[in-house]
């Protein structure tokens, strides 16, 4: 196996009109995510085993060395409510004896497993086991659901580090090496439980190749994120960014999603060079903090566009993609302990861009030429939405950034008001009219 | 003589006014929005003229900005501003030192800070749920059979108010009425129920920073009750206006007049109007 990138082609239309490249991120990265549903609906035909994971912390570079295919139970939640169905798998997990107040992609889930895994986007397979980080709390009694129904291990990762904002440790630091060895040994426990369930000797080779994809993976999405800094943003983080996010999960440790990146990066590139944006003009420039409103995704993102507004940052880009913004590399000739590293670094950083996304956004109002910041707490997840209120008020006192304030929620239509949320995104974009003419902008 | 018009197309209530080239108001109406939101800013708007006095074919108003939630609905309208911009506006033009907008409608209530141009710096809202806005005050008022007009007064004879546990709306009869059963004065049971009404309005404001001057606008500012309890939580006294419940309306009809004036001076016009 190579550890190089030279088994990947670089960029599909290298020899031929670039033009036409324009749109293909979004148009194959569609397609591989129906692929990859299709994959998982035929898997139990071919015998081969399924982990439920999370997008904070996946291990899909351990479990994919084993051949199990990974399941986010998040992007199946969402997808319900992108296509406008979660409603009915969330009154089944109602019904079932949640309450209104658990959040809502747990529901959904609970709905779907109910009735044996029907999707929208084609049948999800029962877990041969679960693995997941303490990166959201929630994560933990999910994964006791499904121990339950179905009598399968699952793993808890228990990732430490993140103490306080910018005062983390490094390798050589005695707290970091402690932390290593502390991700290290359950990773080494993970092992153990694929081998039992699959049958399988772990093979460290195997390891190093998803691994190495990983690594392609995460160095072209740290300069996706980055290429975003360009006026205008070839791409809005918010829409085609959870385009993105699917297949950066979905494909982690995989051939598919190194080249899909690579593709990816050659088209944003391009853009950027030819200075071609997204599909309207873009008049101001807004970085997203917390989860899309998913049930009206469509409409939600037009409210912005209407007025111009382009999202080029979203802190959901970062910790959706498990740090994935970091562009952390792996060390193939140690793939052991620097898988740790890597999980207990961009980990950290996922947890982080929830838990201290002030500093985050206030570093990157300057280079990304940020207009605005715009706050979307939800009602059903206190992980992600604690603190944005406070977040906001640390941002203005340090940047003096135009901020808006919306809350809705990531799956449950019933608190979703769209003549309030419009209300408010008119005003927050009168606001910035106002502060452009103002300025002399 | 040039004219400007602006209509508020609120929840309950819809507002219009009529400025001059001065900028003073030259007429104003009320009605309530009811199921037809075109009908009831039609009326509200015409009515204004009527009580302008002043003639359409004649000297016509130039230009109309709506604003509320129904202003998409004001059909005959050349514009549309938020109420949040147009409150803001209106605030800093009735009264120029202010600095914090309070606005409580039917059911919204807003915090607002605003630069001396009228330029909204800052701005939170009352989420879905209607605690914490007129809409409490109304259901409190039912409940006890008391006239919305009085509330305010007859919750300002209390010495000993009642703390109110929820502003939950839809919950307010039972709880009002299970006060009122364990023999509870009504004047303490809506003292408190304006105490709770204005904690909720001070959390608002606190979001966005209270700076003085503070104006209080919306149809709540005309509740003597509240804006007591203001004043008091405060420790200073609000801007009130008789005209606050136009605030909006005035904001807009600011607005459209920006328009007017840009157009004679051959300018776009004002970045605010969408």
């Amino acid at each position: 196996m190579s550890t190089t990138t030279s088994n990947l082609s670089q960029g599909a239309a290298a020899t031929k009109d670039k033009s036409s490249i324009i749109g293909r991120g979004n148009k194959e990265g569609n397609q591989l995510f129906r692929d990859w549903f299709q994959e998982l609906t035929t898997a139990p035909q071919r015998g081969e085993h399924s982990a439920y994971v999370f997008v904070m912390g996946s291990m899909a570079e351990v479990l994919q060395s084993f051949g199990i295919h990974t399941i986010f139970p998040e992007v199946n939640g969402l997808q319900t409510a992108v296509r406008h169905v979660a409603d009915d798998y969330i009154a089944q997990g109602e019904d079932y004896g949640f309450s209104t107040d658990v959040c809502g992609y747990v529901k959904a889930d609970v709905g779907l497993q109910l009735r044996g895994g029907d999707h929208p986007m084609g049948k999800i397979p029962k877990p041969s086991l679960a693995v997941y980080t303490n990166a959201c709390n929630t994560y933990l009694k999910w994964a006791e659901i499904w121990e339950r129904m179905y009598n399968m291990p699952s793993v808890t990762i228990d990732v430490p580090g993140s103490r306080a904002a910018g005062r983390h440790t490094w390798s050589g630091h005695v707290d970091f090496e402690n932390d290593l060895k502390y991700v290290r040994g359950q990773i080494d426990e993970l092992i153990t439980v694929c081998e039992q369930v699959t049958g399988k000797k772990f093979d460290i080779d195997r390891l190093r190749e998803t691994m190495h994809y990983s690594n392609v993976m995460l160095e072209r999405y740290e300069r996706l994120v980055e290429l975003n800094k360009a006026v205008p943003a070839p791409y809005n983080a918010v829409t085609d960014g959870t385009v993105y996010l699917g297949v950066a999960n979905g494909f982690r440790g995989r051939a598919e999603g190194a080249q899909y990146f690579t593709d990816l990066v050659e088209e944003m590139e391009y853009k950027v060079a030819n200075k071609i944006g997204t599909t309207f003009e873009e008049k101001y420039r807004l970085v997203f903090v917390g989860v899309p409103c998913y049930p009206i995704f469509r409409r939600f993102n037009e409210m912005f566009t209407e007025w111009g507004g382009a999202f080029v940052g979203s802190s959901y880009m970062w910790f959706a993609s498990g740090g994935a913004n970091t562009g952390f590399q792996y060390d193939l000739d140690n793939p052991m302990d620097s898988l740790a590293e890597g999980l207990l670094v961009t980990t950290r950083d996922a947890m982080d861009t929830m838990f201290f996304s002030n500093r985050n956004i206030v570093d990157n109002i300057e280079p990304y030429k940020i207009d605005g910041v715009v706050y979307h707490p939800i009602k059903s997840c206190r992980t992600v939405s604690t603190g944005l209120a406070d977040n906001r008020r640390a941002v203005i006192d340090e940047s003096g950034a135009a901020t808006l304030f919306i809350e809705s929620d990531h799956m449950d239509k019933r608190v979703v008001s769209e003549a309030q949320m419009k209300n408010r995104i008119d005003a927050f974009f009168e606001g910035l009219a106002t502060r452009k003419v103002r300025e002399g902008r | 003589m040039a004219y400007a018009g602006g209509v508020d197309v609120g929840s309950t209530q819809t507002k219009a006014v009529i400025i001059n080239e001065k900028l003073e108001i030259v007429g104003r109406a009320l009605t309530d929005t009811g199921s037809n939101v075109t009908v009831a800013a039609e009326n509200a708007f015409n009515e204004a003229i009527r009580n302008a006095d002043i003639h359409e074919e004649e000297e016509g108003v130039e230009f109309i900005v709506g604003t509320g939630y129904g202003r998409y609905k004001v059909t005959f309208g050349d514009a549309q501003t938020t109420e949040i911009s147009c409150h803001g506006r209106g605030a800093v033009h009735m009264f120029p030192g202010t600095r914090t907008v309070v606005d409580m409608g039917g059911q919204d209530t807003k915090a607002i800070r605003v630069a001396e141009t009228g330029e909204i710096l800052d701005f939170v809202m009352n989420d879905k749920c209607a605690a914490g806005t007129g809409r409490f005050l109304g259901a409190a008022a039912s409940a006890l059979g008391v006239p919305l007009g009085e509330l305010g007064g007859v919750a300002l004879k209390s010495s000993r108010p009642v703390k109110i546990s929820t502003t939950c709306t839809v919950f307010a009869d039972g709880e009002i009425l299970s006060l009122i059963g364990k023999g509870k004065k009504v004047e303490d049971v809506l003292l408190g129920v304006h105490q709770s009404v204005v904690s909720r309005a001070l959390s608002l404001m606190r979001r966005v920073g209270i700076e003085k001057e503070v104006t209080f606008t919306g149809g709540v500012a005309n509740n003597i009750g509240m804006v007591t309890v203001l004043n008091q939580e405060l420790g200073f006294d609000v801007n009130v206006s008789s005209d606050s419940h136009y605030m909006g309306a005035l904001g807009a009809a600011l607005f459209a007049m920006d328009r007017i004036m840009a157009s004679r001076k051959g300018q776009h016009g004002m970045a605010e109007v969408k």
